[in-house]
């Protein structure tokens, strides 16, 4: 052939197709929070869940006890949140099988959801996870991770799109970050002490009743699944469904 | 040692039609200890007993529970029906995985039949050694299967696979009408060792290391007594060793006689029917062996 | 003049060079099995016949589910003979919005999933219900999803529970499934759901509607469906499901009425509608 003229048309490289990717993920919005105390822990969730400016459903619970007096959620990405609960309670039931119906402890149960999520490293899960319960010495145990499978125990730990409201006032009223004892001038931090379930249930609902009033994500109403010696027992209470 | 020419495989018929490996297979159902099933209304209960190898070993397991709903007894190779219960917790966990229901009895024990039947038509393949009975409550009520290696399923209203059940069978299809009707799980079960005991040999009875029970139904979650466990239900029996056993030392002991009142009325009035009078004592041995000492067997 | 679209306005191929037809990528143009190879697996990136919303509201002794008959090309009206709602085992209603070739693909799961539920339950008395179905579509569509290759579609599931209280329930293309007494797809969550909620304010009150009621307001939906959604038409089906009030644990009515007209249109609010067409003032 002669020489041709070179043109935008004809350096386009051959055989690659315009990339127009389906997005697999979306967000669901809502709000979980958990909580551990000295002889029981509890995880609460809001019931609504959304799709862009729209409210989908105004009671769809995303708490649930998972088998073995561990509570479970996923919240983000919904689908994924529910696969992934899914799943744990399938291997629970199979460890059952395989260990001659042995109670699995919050320990195994927090390690091996780890394996859950990392091994879907590559494609994630789109979800904060967070289980509570009580651990072998009959301590509250609440256990967060990031989607891929990152996890440590912690006191308190708020998940989904209201965190970053709640996560603070948790700080300083679970874990009294930034208070001082009165007249000590700043010198000394106020001591650290356990909650009562009282003074969580409070918490949470404020937390919750707050979060609403600011987060357009949350609201309609707050489940609280408790975990103390005498297994899981719920709770509900309506939010602001504005 | 070969019976015939026809035997070498599992997909060569007999001029007479037979299949012989799957008729060897069948007979490996009957080397194993005694299953034994029987349901009413509302409830499914199987008993079996347990054979250990030497004195020194342990149990062969012989019920597996598959889901909340659902379980089985085994007679038979053991490990083929590992394999067998593994494939059943598989399909009744994705039942609930997948379509958010319990799988259902009759499902079940076709989806293991289909499996039993592939193996009678592919060559170099083995038929299962092991016959199940698989119990089982769904919305469609009590149910109770018995799988052969054959892949021939059946359902009854009482059945017996392993050694020696011809006699189980007997008692079960005389005492038929007040098994149907029992309302308690307590009759069922007193009726399921009633008949487990009459696939006892000679110098063996019951004992809370060699019986296993379990039952599933209405509001009750499949649920397997084991070891000490058992015993409650083995003092509800008037006698733990064989009808025969008991007719030939006629008169010898009276030391269980006492615990007849303790039977409800349901099996005072039924034991009759079975083949030997209700009050004699078994042999020389104590009935309630000694809890201590775990690895003592039972002769 | 050479008439192929890929040649309009094209300089001659002797100065150019030949065009790549990549570009445009509407289909692999080589039928050699080589190329056909080299060219990358493609997934449905976009719908290209789509159905627009189903709606769905339970009241206190079943469900009615509705959904139009057309399938669109864009804003072509391609089909208007499109039946959207599919009837699933005794007494469970499918409606599907979203792609009709996926649609169509899910039907065909659906039938399948009917044929083996009969060949193991020859002794009847398994039936195939609408949470069962739920659960099922959701896996379908999830692992779709996963595999980056989705059904696109939004789907209503609408039946009775294992406890025959109504069931109603959502699946979309990315396996994200929740439940409300009021339901729609598409357009119908913003036009259709607000309406409906005025009825059913909170998810538990759907036990003080009479079908009635409930009827008289999922019309009114498909009227404002019509009047505001361009891709909605005015020919609909509608399904309801009711459990008889003598007997709820065994006797229920399943009953699909088909080319069903939006009654009672009136198009006097067109002329005050400002900022379209013409009328810019």
């Amino acid at each position: 052939m002669n020489a041709t003229v070179a043109s935008e048309y004809s350096s386009e490289i051959h055989s690659v197709p315009i990339e127009h990717r389906f997005n697999p993920y979306s967000d669901n919005g809502g709000t979980v929070l958990g909580i551990a105390g000295e002889d029981f822990a509890v995880l609460a969730g809001d019931t609504r869940q959304v799709e862009g400016y729209s409210i989908q459903s105004r009671y769809q619970p995303k708490v649930f006890n998972v088998g073995d007096d561990i509570v479970m959620t996923a919240n983000g990405f919904a689908a994924d949140g529910a696969a992934l609960i899914d799943r744990f309670k399938n291997q629970l039931q199979w460890y059952k099988f395989d260990h001659g119906g042995k109670k699995l402890n919050i320990k195994s149960a927090a390690r091996y959801i780890q394996h859950l999520l990392y091994g879907k490293r590559f494609f994630p899960y789109y979800v904060s996870t967070l289980i509570a319960g009580l651990d072998e010495e009959g301590k509250g145990a609440v256990y967060s991770y990031d989607p891929v499978g990152s996890y440590e125990r912690e006191q308190c730990r708020a998940g989904g799109a209201a965190a970053s409201l709640i996560m603070p006032f948790l700080d300083n009223q679970v874990n009294f970050k930034n208070q001082y004892e009165p007249g000590s001038d700043g010198k000394k931090k106020r001591e650290l002490r356990y909650l009562t379930l009282d003074e969580v249930l409070e918490l949470v609902r404020d937390a919750f009743s707050s979060a609403t009033e600011r987060h357009i994500q949350v609201g309609d109403g707050l489940e609280i699944l408790i975990v103390t010696k005498e297994g899981v027992r719920t709770e509900y209470f309506d939010l602001k469904r504005d | 040692m070969f019976r015939n020419n026809y035997d070498n495989d599992s997909v060569t018929y007999s001029p007479t039609g037979r299949l012989f490996q799957v008729e060897y297979a069948l007979e490996a159902i009957k080397q194993g200890s005694a299953a034994v099933g029987l349901s009413s209304k509302n409830h499914v209960v199987l008993v079996a007993l347990k054979r250990n190898a030497e004195e020194l070993g342990s149990y062969q397991k012989k019920i597996i529970k598959v889901d909340t709903h659902m379980g089985i007894a085994l007679a038979g190779l053991a490990p083929d029906a590992r394999v067998l219960s593994n494939y059943l917790r598989k399909q009744a966990m994705s039942s609930r995985m997948i379509f958010n229901r319990p799988l259902s009895t009759s499902k079940a024990v076709l989806s293991i039949a289909d499996k039993a039947q592939e193996n009678t038509q592919s060559y170099g393949s083995r038929p299962y050694g092991v016959g199940l009975l698989v119990s089982g409550y769904d919305e469609t009520g009590a149910h109770l299967y018995e799988f052969q290696p054959s892949g021939s399923v059946l359902e009854y209203y009482g059945a017996a696979i392993g050694a020696r059940s011809q006699a189980a069978r007997t008692y079960l299809e005389r005492n038929l009408d007040t098994i149907r009707e029992s309302d308690t799980v307590e009759s069922l079960i007193v009726h399921g060792l009633n008949a487990l005991r009459d696939t006892l040999s000679q110098d063996v009875e019951l004992t809370f290391k060699n019986t296993s029970v379990s039952v599933v139904g209405k509001d009750i979650d499949f649920t397997i007594y084991d070891d000490e466990d058992v015993q409650q239900w083995l003092d509800k029996l008037d006698s733990v060793s064989n009808a025969r056993n008991r007719e030939e030392d006629d008169g010898a002991d009276e030391e269980v006689a006492e615990e007849t009142a303790a039977t409800d009325e349901a099996v005072t009035s039924t034991t009759g029917t079975g083949a030997a009078s209700t009050d004699a004592a078994s042999g020389n041995d104590a009935p309630a062996p000694s809890t201590d000492d775990r690895m003592e067997t039972d002769e | 003049m050479n008439h192929d679209p890929f040649q309009w306005g094209r300089p001659s191929n002797e100065t150019y060079g030949a065009y790549n037809h990549h570009i445009a990528n509407a289909s692999v143009r080589e039928t050699d099995h080589q190329s056909l190879d080299n060219f990358p697996k493609m997934n449905t990136q976009q719908p290209i016949i789509t159905g627009t919303s189903v709606i769905s509201v339970k009241f206190k002794d079943g469900v009615i589910l509705a959904a139009d008959n057309l399938g669109s090309y864009g804003s072509l009206l391609r089909f208007n003979n499109i039946e959207r709602l599919i009837k699933v085992g005794q007494e469970t209603v499918v409606g599907i919005s979203g792609d009709i070739s996926d649609l169509q693909q899910i039907e065909r799961i659906l039938d399948e999933l009917e044929t083996t539920e009969e060949v193991y339950d020859s002794d009847g008395g398994h039936n195939l219900r609408a949470p069962h179905v739920h659960e099922y579509l959701s896996r379908v569509l999830y692992n779709r999803r996963s595999k980056m290759n989705p059904l696109w579609n939004a789907i209503i599931v609408g039946g009775f529970n294992d406890d025959r209280t109504p069931f109603l329930k959502y699946i979309d293309l990315l396996g994200v499934t929740y439940g409300a007494s009021t339901l729609a797809t598409g357009f119908g969550s913003h036009l259709a759901v607000p309406l409906l909620r005025q009825l059913i304010p909170n998810d538990v009150d759907y036990v003080n509607v009479s079908e009635e009621q409930a009827r008289k307001v999922v019309e009114d939906c498909m009227r404002v469906l019509f009047y505001r959604d361009a891709r909605a038409s005015d020919k609909f089906s509608l399904v309801t499901i009711k459990r008889s009030a003598e007997e709820p644990d065994t006797s229920y009515t399943f009953n699909f009425e088909k080319e069903l007209k939006v009654e009672n249109q009136s198009w006097r609010f067109a002329k005050d509608i400002r900022g379209y067409g013409s009328q810019q003032q």
